[in-house]
């Protein structure tokens, strides 16, 4: 009987499928396997609904505020970094978006700089020139096999804190200072309007940059002449806003910041905890890279480094246009992990005090006592953010695998 | 790795949340006897309140109030297990019972009395909020601290005074969020933030623990009520009376002149009525409290009458050298009044 679903994909001249004898429905392999499969899912709905109910009635019972109302309240406590305007007056909503944003910062920084500082670092330990290619190396093993968290407070505590008070600052020119509190930078202010048709300039500049480039790829194609149309196109890109700030007479004025009894105020100010966990990961994470790049280079064969070689090309362009394409492929999947775990890695921030989602959540979890809810929204938003870098990196390297034909 | 506590006591309320079905109400004061020991949650190191001195003992304010409630259910103050926990573990740990009661320099308030569950006991310490600058910033009050940057520890009440001053005096300030009293300290040494805020008491205590406490003046404003306590879960009468009565206890014997010294002898020969109820001669206040009828000479046995714990903590006898003020009894002059033990 469990045959007789495998028989009818069997052509059988003797027999139709149509007249073949109809197993009943319970015997069906088909129907048994999907009410399994049914079976178990309704079985985790039911599990997961009980898991919900008991834990909202033992939180009443227990008489822990519960649900997500809380968001709407008062949050009442300060952030010392923030992207969005924020006060005591906001809501803990706001503070965990705060904190949120202040991850996504530093996570997104963290696998620019990683990843440059990674691929150079890769790149020098195969120089032929020793001395380049021992540094590379010890920078390598030296960082990656100290535990994060160490270098976060050795960054922290050893090298940013003993800067000098802001009474004292290391300054240049009176215009950029340095201190224990962060580096201040003058804050350039756009006159009123002047930043819209900037903005307009910058989007004409990266349409007009795309379609030469593409203007270029096929007159190559054709002609074979080639046309420098990565440096035209980075000159439009940055030209363009530029030539609509001159036409407006370049309304630019610059906020200074200045010495009050505490601190200086005004301008830019780069918290030191934003800095030292922005050290602390790209150079942990870098040193990771470093290894996976050079495992992709030394994955390509030695006759297309040969082959490179004959056509006459130089070690540089060898490298840039014939290797390093081809390493890609090797490089992409393991570097997804990489960026993955700087996401994951920088919760650490709560050893040094920058406001990240983990250190604003538990103020939160702890001014409300909302440990489940907090706790899931931390869960969520790790797990959004890695999924979101997994999926862009995949897609990214369906775009550079090798075309199989 | 700082984290790891408070993801551990989430996991923690989330997993007995599930398997919990045990009501509470009385459960604790069994459990407690069952398991021999009184678990006490307190602070990571607050010298005066919770400390461990040379030896690794804890030792303190906090501490003591522990040891008096496992010498009232058990007769012996030892029986005692300490968990330190930060400003931001506390809660979820009493709340997920890895605590049975929590004794860590908390100020009572009407959310965290109601909202997160919790009930405090008693007040043990009347505290308000101050601001530590070092002196050679040369400030002498509070006001004028415009846009200074502070440190400050994260889900405290202490967070909240200090947003709430700086906007009511129309001041802007830096947060600086650290959760170890260490951190916090180096911080504030190292000069990445002007000013430490703390309860007055915490500041006291943290200057003590600095290199050069010389070099730190305490401002004069106090800007909050921090009235400091133990505090357990809700819906547990039983254990609820246990820890109030007891602190009570300790306040009463302090009226009534029992100090740990004469405590036997007045037992024998006091013919106060007052004096023999609380020592468990006439009436039988343990029975009420299901303990034994000398809890309370057990308690004062094991730590003394609070003046003692005060003045050997906090007070004289102790290196922080705090006068009693507000937390004298109030026939001396103080806010301390414990209500009648009959």
């Amino acid at each position: 009987m469990a045959l007789d679903r495998l028989n009818e994909s069997v052509p059988q001249p003797a027999l139709s499928a149509k007249e073949a004898p109809k197993a009943p429905v319970w015997a069906d392999p088909f129907w048994r396997g999907l009410a399994a499969q049914v079976a178990v899912v309704l079985g985790l709905l039911v599990f997961i609904w009980y898991i919900v109910e008991n834990t909202r009635e033992n939180l009443a019972r227990l008489h822990i505020a519960s649900g997500f109302n809380f968001v709407n309240n008062t949050a009442g406590f300060d952030v010392g970094f923030a992207l969005i305007p924020y006060s005591a007056t906001s809501t803990y909503g706001d503070a965990l978006l705060v904190g949120f944003l202040n991850t996504l910062l530093v996570a997104g920084l963290g696998i620019v700089f990683a990843t440059v500082i990674g691929f150079v670092m890769g790149i020098l330990r195969l120089s032929n020139n020793w001395l380049v290619a021992k540094l590379a190396t010890v920078y390598v093993e030296t960082l990656r096999n100290i535990p994060l968290l160490l270098q976060l407070l050795f960054w922290y505590t050893a090298v940013l804190s003993p800067l000098p008070r802001p009474a004292n600052s290391l300054t240049l020119f009176d215009v950029i200072f340095l201190n224990n509190r962060g580096l201040t930078l003058p804050k350039p202010v756009l006159g009123e309007g002047a930043g819209i048709p900037i903005l307009v300039a910058l989007v004409l500049g990266i349409i007009a940059a795309w379609a030469l480039g593409r203007w270029a790829k096929t007159r190559l194609e054709r002609t074979g002449r080639p046309f420098p149309s990565v440096i035209v196109g980075a000159c439009l890109v940055v030209g363009l806003p530029i030539l609509a700030f001159l036409v407006q007479g370049a309304p630019l004025t610059f906020e200074y910041a200045e010495e009050t009894r505490f601190a200086l105020r005004g301008g830019v100010n780069v918290v030191p905890e934003l800095v030292a966990l922005l050290l602390g990961l790209s150079l942990y994470t870098a040193a990771f890279i470093a290894e996976i790049v050079r495992s992709g280079i030394l994955a390509v064969s030695k006759g297309q480094w040969e082959a490179s070689e004959a056509l006459g090309l130089e070690r540089g362009p060898t490298l840039r246009l014939v290797v390093i394409p081809q390493a890609m492929r090797v490089i992409i999947p393991p570097l997804t992990s990489q960026y993955l775990n700087l996401t994951k890695n920088s919760s650490l921030a709560v050893a040094i005090a920058y406001p990240d989602l983990v250190a604003i959540g538990g103020t939160v979890l702890n001014q409300t006592g909302q440990a489940i809810e907090i706790v899931l929204v931390w869960m969520v938003v790790y797990v959004t953010l890695s999924l979101t870098t997994s999926l862009l990196m995949n897609w990214y390297n369906a775009r550079k695998a090798l075309v199989e034909r | 790795m700082r984290l790891t506590p408070t993801v551990a006591g989430g996991a923690a309320l989330c997993i007995g949340l599930l398997a919990g079905n045990a009501a509470f109400a009385g459960a604790t004061l069994d459990a407690v006897k069952k398991k021999g020991f009184v678990q006490c949650g307190v602070s990571t190191g607050l010298p005066g309140f919770s400390s461990t001195n040379d030896k690794g003992e804890w030792t303190g304010l906090d501490v003591d109030v522990c040891r008096a409630i496992a010498a009232a259910v058990f007769g012996d103050g030892s029986k005692v297990k300490f968990t330190p926990l930060t400003s931001k573990e506390r809660f979820t740990a009493l709340q997920s019972g890895e605590v049975d009661i929590l004794s860590r320099n908390t100020t009572w308030s009407l959310q965290r009395d109601t909202a997160l569950g919790l009930n405090f006991t008693n007040v043990t310490y009347y505290d308000g909020q101050g601001f530590m600058v070092p002196k050679k910033l040369e400030v002498t009050s509070a006001k004028e601290l415009d846009g200074a940057a502070v440190c400050v520890q994260p889900g405290t009440t202490t967070e909240l005074n200090l947003s709430d001053y700086f906007r009511g005096n129309g001041m802007k300030f830096t947060p600086v969020v650290f959760e170890n009293d260490d951190e916090i300290r180096v911080a504030f040494e190292q000069g990445r933030c002007d000013v430490f805020t703390t309860d007055a008491s915490g500041l006291y205590s943290n200057r003590l623990g600095m290199p050069t406490p010389d070099d730190y003046v305490v401002l004069p404003e106090i800007i909050s009520k921090e009235p400091l306590g133990p505090a357990v879960r809700q819906g547990d009468d039983e254990w609820e009376n246990v820890g109030r009565w007891t602190v009570n206890a300790l306040i009463t014997a302090e009226e009534l002149g029992v100090t740990s010294e004469n405590v036997e002898e007045m037992k024998g020969s006091s013919d106060n009525p007052n004096v023999k109820r609380l020592l468990g001669t006439e009436d039988t206040m343990g029975e009420y409290l299901k303990l034994d009828a000398d809890w309370a000479v057990n308690a004062i046995k094991a730590v003394g009458n609070y003046g003692e714990v005060f003045e050997r903590n906090v007070g004289q006898g102790s290196p922080l050298k705090i006068e009693r003020g507000l937390n004298a009894l109030w026939t001396n002059g103080g806010i301390l009044y414990a209500p009648p033990i009959r």
